[in-house]
């Protein structure tokens, strides 16, 4: 399993790129492993205003629902277009064709409280 | 949490467990969507050893099973299986079972694992208030495995490891004979639609059997299948699975099983109440359901019609032949029409869907 070290991660298994003020959102390898084959993502629409720890979206297994929570607190400026038709790239590509959605940080003190890859392996072996 | 014997093979061959109805049970190995699609285009292989195993033995087995059961058992010849259900006097479903029939003195039920000792006990209960004589129940469940060979590629992996003719095993009937050397019961029944076998044996025997099989199987490309698959397979077939489509509170009729459900064969329990619920006209019968608009039904999703709520989804998936969302749903009959349009509440949406002609899939 992949962890890349320039990502931030959360307790619910949510990878974030953070580039100035822009963080790009996605689910980690691990819990693409542990959803199975994934065949539905729902993402909300640009502008919408995602607060951190809040279910934001949601992914599809064959067989369960699971929300996706907001890392971080901020406005959707770009959401994945193409993975609602090819929900398998979250299978296939969780951090870089499945990336979810793009919001703009209101505040990037946030980012502090996000584990590390190392943190994050640490914390899915518990 | 209870094992199969073959509870450390599915762990080394990487299977995902989770528990369900009280078993520590093989949820998926490759994935749901592989090793549907194995089965229905090859061949997978189920270690369904939790289902329950009755059997019930006696000159009075048969006059007490009619008693018992929704369907007619005299029909049934020697070597062949039924599908039946057990009901509550009030016409609720106790479970859906499997009979087969050894001799006119011996006869052996399959019930759902989870069910297992509930139906015991309800049986001898039964079995009691019946009053029939020379009747003596076994649960022999801890003494059986189970696997289910299933898909079209089935008959030429189990025919190398039996001298047994499958081609004179008929569609739901079986035969006793060796598998890989181990004395077994082959039964040409099953939960996928897609043909094959279930194959009983002594619990030591499932690990040799289900090793050879695997072997014998490589060739035509066998798959592990986990309990994730089973219920997809089944739900593109519109088969019920109890706790779902089958309940206390959902009776047969309702489920779509008045073709097994014999008012006429003479009394059993259960019947006065569902010719009662006959002659009034069923409130609610089970419909497959498409989506017509992307979104995944999925149990206890209402169901709509214009807006008005009407009817629930018992089972519901994304089906992985025809890729796209299905379901099964109460519904008032007259929505149950096939064409008519309704709608699911997914979440805080109403997307649309079909009801549709089952089985969903064309094998």
């Amino acid at each position: 399993m992949d962890f890349p070290d320039e990502l931030k991660y959360t307790e619910e298994h949510e990878w974030v790129l953070v580039e100035e003020n822009i963080a790009t959102i996605g689910i980690t390898d691990f819990a693409q492993d542990q959803l199975g084959d994934v065949v539905f993502v729902e993402l909300p629409d640009v502008g919408v205003e995602v607060e951190e720890g809040k279910p934001f979206g949601v992914v599809e297994s064959v067989k369960a629902v699971s929300d996706i929570y907001a890392p971080l607190t901020g406005e959707v400026v770009e959401v994945n277009e193409e993975l609602p038709d090819t929900p398998e790239m979250v299978n296939t590509s969780p951090y870089e064709d499945a990336w979810m959605i793009k919001i703009k940080l209101s505040d990037p003190k946030e980012v502090d409280d996000l584990m590390d890859a190392a943190a994050y392996e640490e914390f899915i072996e518990d | 949490m209870k094992k199969t014997p073959l509870n450390q093979v599915h762990r080394d061959l990487g299977a995902r467990m989770v528990p369900f109805g009280g078993w520590d049970m093989p949820v998926q190995y490759s994935g749901v969507i592989d090793e549907h699609l194995a089965t229905r285009n090859r061949v997978g292989l189920f270690d369904v050893s939790h289902m329950g195993e009755v059997e019930v033995v006696g000159s009075g087995a048969l006059d007490y099973i009619q008693q018992l059961t929704v369907n007619d058992a005299s029909k049934l010849v020697d070597g062949q299986v039924q599908y039946s259900a057990i009901c509550y006097p009030n016409g609720g479903t106790v479970d859906d079972v499997t009979l087969y029939r050894f001799s006119a003195e011996r006869y052996l039920f399959c019930v759902n694992a989870a069910n297992t000792d509930k139906d015991f006990a309800w049986m001898q209960q039964q079995l009691q208030e019946s009053g029939v004589p020379n009747v003596e129940l076994r649960n022999l469940s801890n003494e059986f495995c189970q696997i289910a060979l299933q898909g079209p590629r089935a008959d030429e992996v189990l025919q190398g490891l039996t001298s047994v003719d499958l081609s004179s095993v008929a569609f739901y009937h079986f035969t006793e004979g060796g598998v890989a050397g181990l004395p077994a019961i082959i039964s040409r029944t099953g939960y996928t639609g897609s043909g094959g076998f279930e194959i009983y044996a002594a619990a030591d025997a499932a690990v040799p059997l289900w090793t050879a099989l695997m072997k014998e199987g490589e060739e035509a490309g066998i798959a592990p299948c986990g309990l994730g698959a089973r219920d997809t397979l089944r739900l593109e077939m519109k088969y019920a699975l109890y706790g779902h489509e089958l309940s206390e509170d959902i009776s047969p009729l309702e489920a779509g099983l008045g073709w097994i459900t014999k008012l006429d064969k003479g009394d059993f329990v259960g019947r006065e109440a569902l010719q009662g619920k006959k002659d009034a006209g069923l409130p609610r019968r089970l419909a497959g359901l498409k989506m017509t608009e992307s979104g995944i039904p999925r149990e206890g999703y209402p169901v709509y019609r214009n807006g008005e709520e009407v009817g629930i989804v018992t089972s519901g998936t994304m089906s992985p032949c025809l890729k796209v969302g299905i379901a099964l749903a109460l519904l008032p009959p007259e929505f149950c029409a096939i064409g008519t349009d309704l709608q699911v509440g997914i979440r805080k949406r109403q997307v649309a869907c079909q009801t549709v002609k089952t089985p969903f899939v064309n094998i």
